[in-house]
């Protein structure tokens, strides 16, 4: 079962290099993704077996973040189809700029779009932390030509900055896997295979694993967006095609995530987990507040989601770092999270194809000029910042409560107030934008609401509202079971 | 170990870059002979073949990359860096002291290797970053991230008997890819800007 989640993608990339015709090669992406969700459900009912010594297996960790990623794919997947078809016609011209520009073959995009979704299975999978890497670093080589799809010199800085940044940060997680070989040389079984390194916690150096986590937690942490660690985040995310600033946005960052989480539980194990948890906090709140100081007065839209995912990421670290029912709130935070910003960012490119400009100060009287989009946008808004009834309230007054139970008044106070301030932010432009007068030398191309672009990011959308109304006994199970394994509950 | 020590302080005073693509050349092949030298030379097929991997790779195949790169380059050949030539030998030398204090406090349980092998990776990585932040153009700061990655496979050379060979072989295919698109990115750098100097990449801001 393993090994088909990993060979459908591979071969559909394979498939997509080889096949000429356009129309056929966007099905076999979307066959592709759906079959890859479809085993991935499968999952749920069926605990697949490990592979190779335990190298590959999918706890309940994984295979939650695995389910957040498959089902995003599947949905960006349409999304693409219909943008692809859109795009492919002519030749782009730039927000602002005149310049005309090409854009990256369309099998090349494809392919890269499949290997990506490959290399991040390969990640949730992988319990040897040699192939964890591997994968990671596979994921930042495949998502780098998908940033330069439009060739121009913006895509191009947002690239190199990408790719130097995160090949770099990752190098250093590599330094980690070498000291966590060092931490586990005492013991007779030196493979660092996550379920033995668990097992015998207690026999590690700790010394060398609180090194090794620290460089994990630097080095990962770069590709997941913690602040100050995330310079690359906003340009990448701005300059990306939207579909590609989703799918970095709600999946990618969250892969980096688990890849922090492996080596916590290992710490968890060794009894080092207090240390780890103080830096979480210390990083999450950093990220938050970082994030908040950029969105106050942001004037580009694509910029502000971008940062507004540097946010939900000190979340999620903080929830972990507090413990107890925080880790369960995280966990319900990652996959709220994911939806509401994969609907934002696809209303956001729906955005960018009617008005041609990032900056949001351009861009007024969305409700009347593309109303569906505009509804998206004012909702996405409202769940993303915490409203109520969305889930996103739900996890992040779980985590609120957590860290009032373990009496952190200050961390509760800090964690409230920047929520505030942010919504304060983000309210003064998204509703600038959803409202006024409709204006036609504004709104350029009033066609861009159409089935597939306004489908996929409405489902994610009403899927997050309902996560905030009811939780499926089903997820709540996985979502505790997840917590466990991270030393919560 | 002593040699390679050398060879970091050569890169942070050279100025032509050509010259700096050799010397990381050569410093990739003393990476292949090294985990031969720790294992004090036991004659077994794995250690060898894996050793002329590393070497072809490293000591061949980026080497060729990036002179491939620097003929397609219009301009100048100079490293053109921030910080000056003399005052990086300084800072290296720094750098090697705080990685020798470094090492000592950090010794490593159950392995007879050189006690001098973990200073040195450290002291290599130390170049490496040093090289990314303080020079201009795009190719040093490759050169920079090949430096930085072999100062970490300086460890994976003390432990080459604990990892399996097909994860270091992964990880070596992914510096091969990275360091290949990397070569694509500084391609294209090149013809829409006529320039790789990063410091002019500052477009994009808050």
């Amino acid at each position: 079962m393993i090994l088909a989640l990993l060979l459908i993608p591979t071969l559909a990339a394979v498939l997509s290099l080889l096949v000429r015709h356009d129309v056929l090669r966007r099905m076999i992406l979307i066959i592709a993704v759906a079959g890859h969700t479809g085993v991935t459900l499968a999952a749920w009912i069926h605990e697949p077996a490990p592979l190779h010594n335990g190298w590959f297996a999918l706890d309940k960790l994984g295979l939650l973040f695995l389910t957040i990623t498959s089902i995003l794919f599947l949905t960006c997947a349409f999304y693409a189809v219909g943008y692809l078809s859109g795009e492919s016609r002519r030749k782009t011209s730039d927000a602002g700029d005149d310049t005309l520009f090409p854009n990256t073959p369309e099998a090349i995009f494809c392919a890269c779009l499949n290997a990506f979704l490959a290399t991040m299975t390969l990640v949730m999978v992988s319990h040897h932390f040699g192939v964890l890497w591997v994968a990671m670093e596979a994921t930042t080589l495949a998502t780098a030509t998908l940033i330069y799809f439009h060739r121009n010199r913006h895509s191009l800085e947002a690239t190199w900055k990408y790719l130097l940044i995160c090949s770099v940060g990752i190098a250093l997680a590599l330094l980690g896997n070498y000291f966590l070989v060092i931490a586990a040389s005492t013991s007779e079984k030196t493979a660092i295979i996550l379920s033995d390194l668990v097992r015998q916690g207690h026999t590690l150096n700790a010394p060398w694993l609180k090194a090794a986590f620290l460089l994990f937690l630097v080095g990962y942490g770069v590709k997941m967006g913690l602040a100050p660690l995330h310079t690359w985040l906003p340009d990448a995310h701005s300059e990306a095609p939207s579909v590609i600033s989703a799918l970095l946005s709600g999946t990618l960052l969250n892969c980096a995530f688990l890849g922090i989480l492996r080596s916590y539980q290992v710490c968890c194990a060794a009894e080092l987990a207090s240390f780890c948890q103080e830096l979480f906090v210390i990083f999450g709140l950093l990220s938050m507040g970082w994030a908040a100081v950029y969105i106050l007065g942001q004037p580009d839209y694509k910029r502000m989601l971008a940062y507004s995912s540097v946010e939900h990421i000190g979340i999620l670290a903080l929830g972990v770092g507090i413990g107890a029912g925080a880790t369960f709130g995280a966990m319900l935070h990652a996959v709220n999270h994911s939806l509401v910003k994969v609907t934002l960012f696809l209303a956001a490119g729906n955005i960018l194809a009617a008005y041609k400009t990032k900056t949001a100060a351009n861009v007024k009287g969305l409700l009347s000029c593309i109303p569906a989009t505009g509804v998206l946008w004012v909702a996405g808004f409202l769940a993303i910042t915490g409203v109520p009834p969305f889930g996103i309230f739900l996890s992040e007054f779980t985590i609120v409560k957590a860290i009032l139970d373990q009496g952190h008044m200050g961390v509760a106070i800090a964690f409230l107030g920047i929520l505030a301030l942010i919504f304060i932010g983000m309210a003064m432009t998204f509703l600038n934008m959803a409202q006024g007068r409709r204006s036609e030398e504004l709104c350029i191309n009033h066609k861009t609401d159409s089935i597939l672009t306004i489908i996929p990011p409405a489902s994610l959308g009403i899927l997050s509202l309902m996560l905030g109304l009811y939780l499926p006994p089903m997820l709540s199970r996985l979502l505790h079971d997840a917590a466990t394994a991270i030393g919560g509950f | 170990m002593i040699l390679l020590v050398l060879v970091n302080l050569m890169l942070l005073g050279l100025s032509r870059l050509r010259t700096c693509i050799r010397v990381v050349a050569i410093q990739g092949v003393m990476l292949g002979v090294l985990p031969l030298i720790l294992n004090g030379w036991r004659p077994e097929p794995h250690l060898i073949s894996f050793s002329l991997v590393i070497i072809g790779l490293k000591g061949i195949v980026f080497p060729a990359i990036l002179i491939k790169l620097l003929r397609d380059l219009k301009e100048h050949r100079e490293v053109e860096p921030f910080i000056g030539f003399g005052t990086s030998m300084a800072a290296g030398v720094v750098m090697l002291v705080v990685s020798l204090a470094f090492g000592a406090h950090l010794p490593l349980p159950g392995t007879a290797a050189s006690s001098l092998v973990a200073p040195v990776a450290f002291f290599t990585i130390m170049t490496g970053l040093f090289l990314i932040i303080s020079r201009k153009k795009a190719l040093t700061q490759v050169l920079g991230y090949l430096v930085l990655e072999n100062g970490i496979s300086c460890f994976g050379a003390i432990l080459v008997e604990k990892q399996p060979t097909q994860i270091e072989l992964g990880i070596l295919l992914d510096v091969f890819v990275a360091v290949f698109v990397m070569g694509i990115a500084i391609f294209h750098i090149n013809r829409e800007f006529d320039h790789i100097d990063t410091d002019k990449l500052t477009r994009l801001r808050t």
